[in-house]
């Protein structure tokens, strides 16, 4: 795979504030690339860099081949969209989307093809003559996608485009944008902090925190096998289960109990003992029949428990430790009783307590 | 209110919520509040009403009257020597002159002012560069700077430029010393506009120019109205800038006026003297009349601080 | 924020085009005026008079040092002396009066009064008009022959006197009526947008908790009104200082001296007496004024942010 945009060493300060460090990233032609993280992790401004709306103190960029690091963003070959949509309020949507051709002097004929052509691809041939206060939430990302989409170019940069609608719209235009990426084949590169749209939608996901790549992963290896404990902790809703204990001789005391690390699978193969913490996700532990095979059985007692439909949430006590489990929505568990719980060390994930990398 | 309420209170103690229902309070505090507005609602209407009365009444009715009746007998006299007869110094041909003068001082003083300040509102807020933040700071704290520490300055500029004197002259003081208040407001007032339609402009290929005229002009047209309202009040009521910079000739509106009404000479005629500023006054006042919400947003933005 | 801060080319990386420094060109170009309105008028004029306030100008600028004899003769004339003292009577009377009824007219209407829009509207529509005019108006409201005292004479109070433009001992006053008539109703507007900007739970809070409205004024809502406060204090302050055309129109400064202020012993200096030097060292005292009125605000506004 060929890449389509390549950062080399990216800084960017903000006075003595430094918002990216050193950040080196490749993305694939044609790949979906996830930016995911908390507010203020860097994710939108390097998003912004890469459209060229934010001067780098340092380092390059490269799109399609070409050192764009200093190219105005209408030179760079991107379409972008944004969260609040950006449309043009005094313009028809035909306006909107032709606005950028006009810039670019681009033949009449030509603008009305490509016109046409993202109008249908949106399905918004309707709503050309519209303004955009004439336009619902949805409609108006469908425009605000189609005027990078008329633009022709290989690169699309999506800036939370869908945090500004409603949860059952966001997860209709979430398949859309799926759907549209499989029928175009270029290179999208999504901003957001909400994961679930990370996981559905992304090739690969870049964490960020702190203006640093955290992980970049598939969503599996990121969801599987997060590298350090932010990562962990930041993936998965309900979060990670985190006990602190000790590892000693390939296995995991914490208190009284020892969990043997058999079927985990670790980075180097010797890995020496150590103080750490094991990550245990609530949907990884298991209930009921099939405690009987799991490799590590426990007994916890129930707190709290919070039915939520398709599952439960029960906070339970491991020992001294708050633990969640999830179960199915069916489950008939009361506080105060004791649940027989099972787990496996091969789905859980081991930190250095120091490093809080992964072992 | 809360007294009132508390007052109402035992009767509904007894029996739950029965009794009698409250009475629509015209208490003692209601008379006191539209009694205190109305004696202040006095205050600041009778003068225009003293004005308007005043200027249509003769000589002989005022000398022997009462300043706040109506007139008895109507009369447009004053009306019609106020603007073309009314003499200062050695000019008989009324404010009329002063009123053509402050037009042509006020019209390219208007366009000017307005587009130098929108678009360095514009640069200030979308655009900014190195020291732009310290341009701006000058020019605000530039507002608070007495105008008589500049004055001599400006006079020996003008002199130099060949312009002291001149209606251009005056043009550009208004110009100048109108760009804090109109900066400010239309440097807040693009800072309110999403940043993101400023990006997704950028990302379309238009730059400084076509972002203003094509993106920025259309969606602000009620900030260049305000503007335009502060700016037709402000230079229409000058009168330190026109005194200093123009000569009799040039004078504007109200440095004339000022002359006419105190000229030491002749017999006070009251009636033409309030004919005349009414006059003055009437640009001002048709420009709030007409504008009512527009000028107090205009005041509003005066008063944010920079 | 800066969206397109342009970078010196010379803190510029190796990996930078040499066409930096012209970034961002058409936001210079276009900001020029801005840029020499600022430097040369505002920076340029204040201390080109400042510095010839120490010089012996007369009819004509010129850099013959005198050190600070131009201030020793100001503040030894009488003439600057009586208008300071009346500067200072009508400031401290316009500002506490013009805060009082700007707030108090706000806060009653506030109190969701019928016709609030009409009443607002006579309030401010003074406000609108020139000083000139105002003078004007005023001067012949005050008139003691025709005007209001005539009035009540003629009502059957032949005792009534209220001549103020013509008694030096209340002539301040007399322009004081005026000036409040014409700019209280401006400090009325930023009260009561202040006073809108209020969360109305703030009162529901004070009214369960049993606060009369008035205690509930004083108490909780003036004090959440400071910044409205100290903005109107800002723009009173100012505009105190640069009192002159009111006074041109209404007294001309009369009777005798009794109504002289600063500003207009400036102008008379410059344009009238041929005493450049007193003109420009009086005004260079205006503005020692209106930078001690605007430092306080200035720390307090602006220092307390950075340091929070």
């Amino acid at each position: 795979m060929t890449n389509s945009i390549e950062i080399k060493n990216l800084d960017l300060s903000f006075g003595a504030v430094k918002v990216l460090q050193d950040l080196n990233l490749n993305i694939g032609t044609g790949e979906f690339l996830v930016l995911l993280g908390s507010s203020g992790c860097g994710k939108s401004t390097l998003l912004n860099c890469i459209a060229g709306l934010l001067e780098v103190t340092d380092g390059q960029i490269f799109i399609k081949g070409k050192n764009v690091t200093w190219a105005e963003p209408s030179e760079r070959g991107i379409g972008m969209v944004f969260q609040s949509y950006a449309l043009y309020p005094q313009m028809t949507v035909k306006g909107n989307l032709s606005f950028g051709l006009k810039n670019a002097r681009v033949p009449k004929a030509e603008i009305e093809k490509r016109v046409a052509r993202a109008a249908e691809i949106l399905q918004i041939e309707a709503l050309l003559d519209r303004k955009p206060g004439a336009l619902s939430g949805g409609q108006r990302q469908r425009v605000a996608i189609g005027r990078a989409l008329v633009r022709d170019v290989d690169v699309f940069l999506f800036d939370e485009p869908l945090s500004n609608l409603d949860a059952k719209l966001r997860v209709d235009l979430r398949v859309e944008l799926k759907r549209l990426h499989n029928q175009l084949q270029n290179t999208m590169v999504y901003v957001t902090h909400d994961q679930v749209e990370a996981m559905t939608l992304a090739d690969r996901i870049a964490v960020m925190k702190g203006g640093k790549i955290m992980q970049l992963g598939t969503p599996d290896e990121i969801y599987n096998q997060p590298r350090n404990l932010y990562v962990a902790d930041f993936i998965g809703s309900p979060s990670m289960n985190f006990l602190e204990g000790n590892l000693e001789g390939g296995a995991f005391m914490v208190d009284d109990m020892t969990l043997p690390m058999t079927g985990y699978d670790f980075a180097a193969p010797q890995t020496a003992d150590r103080p750490a913490i094991i990550g245990i996700r609530p949907e990884h532990v298991v209930t009921g029949e099939l405690v009987r095979n799991a490799p590590l059985q426990f007994e916890a007692d129930v707190d709290l428990v919070e039915p939520m439909g398709s599952d439960t949430l029960v906070y339970a006590k491991l020992g001294q430790h708050s633990f969640r489990i999830r179960m199915d929505g069916q489950a008939r568990v009361h506080a105060g009783e004791a649940l027989a719980i099972g787990i496996d060390p091969a789905r859980a994930s081991l930190f250095d307590k120091a490093t809080e990398d992964r072992l | 209110m809360a007294n009132s309420d508390t007052m109402a209170a035992p009767a509904a103690l007894a029996a739950g919520p029965r009794g009698p229902k409250p009475k629509r309070r015209m208490t003692r505090g209601n008379i006191m509040v539209y009694g205190t507005l109305f004696i202040f609602a006095l205050y600041y209407a009778l003068p225009l009403y003293v004005m308007v009365v005043t200027s249509l009444k003769g000589m002989p009715e005022i000398r022997m009257g009462n300043i706040f009746a109506p007139p008895m007998e109507v009369t447009f006299e004053p009306w019609v020597k106020a603007w073309s007869q009314a003499c200062t110094g050695i000019n008989c041909d009324g404010l009329s002159r002063g009123f053509w003068n402050s037009v042509r001082i006020l019209i390219p003083s208007l366009i000017l002012s307005v587009a130098v300040a929108s678009v360095n509102g514009y640069a200030l807020s979308m655009w900014k560069f190195k020291g732009s933040e310290v341009f701006f700071g000058i020019l605000m704290i530039g507002a608070f700077i007495p105008y008589q520490v500049m004055l001599y300055p400006i006079v020996i500029l003008l002199r130099e430029a060949g312009l002291y004197g001149s209606l251009t002259g005056l043009v550009l003081v208004h110009v100048a010393f109108g760009m804090p208040i109109n900066t400010l407001l239309f440097r807040n007032y693009f800072a309110s506009i999403p940043e993101e339609l400023f990006k997704a402009a950028r990302v379309d290929g238009a730059g400084f120019w076509a972002i203003f005229f094509k993106i920025m002009l259309p969606m602000s047209l009620p900030i260049f109205v305000v503007s335009l309202i502060i700016q037709v009040t402000g230079i229409w009521n000058d009168f330190l800038f026109g005194a200093s910079f123009t000569g009799p000739d040039l004078y504007p509106m109200t440095v004339q006026l000022n002359n006419i009404v105190n000229s030491v000479q002749g017999v006070k005629e009251y009636n033409v003297n309030m004919a005349a500023t009414l006059l003055t006054g009437l640009v001002p006042l048709t420009i709030y009349f007409v504008s009512g919400k527009l000028f107090v947003r205009g005041i509003a933005a005066g008063a944010v601080k920079g | 924020m800066a969206l397109s801060e342009a970078t010196d080319a010379g803190q510029a990386g190796p990996t930078k085009k040499p066409t930096r420094l012209f970034k961002n060109m058409a936001s210079k170009i276009a900001a020029l005026p801005m840029v020499f309105t600022a430097l040369v008028i505002f920076v340029g004029g204040t201390v080109w008079t400042i510095v010839y306030s120490f010089t012996g100008s007369g009819l004509l600028p010129r850099l013959k040092w005198v050190g600070l004899d131009q201030y020793e003769r100001l503040w030894n004339s009488r003439k600057w002396l009586v208008s300071i003292e009346n500067l200072a009577i009508y400031g401290i009377c316009s500002l506490i009066l013009t805060l009082v009824i700007g707030f108090t007219l706000a806060a009653l209407l506030d109190r969701k009064v019928r016709g609030e829009g009409a009443l607002r509207t006579i309030f401010l529509y003074p406000f609108a008009l020139s000083f000139i005019v105002t003078g004007l108006i005023w001067q012949w409201i005050l008139n003691p022959d025709l005007g209001l005292q005539s009035v009540v004479r003629g009502m059957g109070w032949e005792a009534f006197t209220f001549d103020p433009l013509n008694n030096s001992s209340l002539v301040m006053f007399g322009l004081l009526i005026a000036g409040l008539w014409q700019g209280t109703g401006l400090i009325m507007c930023i009260m009561l947008a202040g006073l809108r900007g209020i969360d109305e739970d703030i009162w529901k809070a004070a009214r369960v908790d049993g606060i009369g409205t008035v205690k509930t004024y004083i108490r909780v809502i003036i004090p959440m009104m400071r910044p409205v406060f100290v903005t109107s204090l800002v723009l009173i302050g100012s505009g105190i200082v640069k009192l002159y055309d009111l006074v041109v129109a209404q007294t001309s400064g009369g009777p005798g001296l009794s109504s002289q202020v600063p500003a207009m012993y400036v102008m008379t200096a410059m344009f009238g007496g041929q005493n450049l030097g007193q003109g420009f060292a009086a005004s260079t005292m205006m503005l020692v004024s209106v930078v001690i009125i605007l430092v306080p605000w200035a720390i307090l506004e602006f220092g307390g942010k950075k340091r929070g």
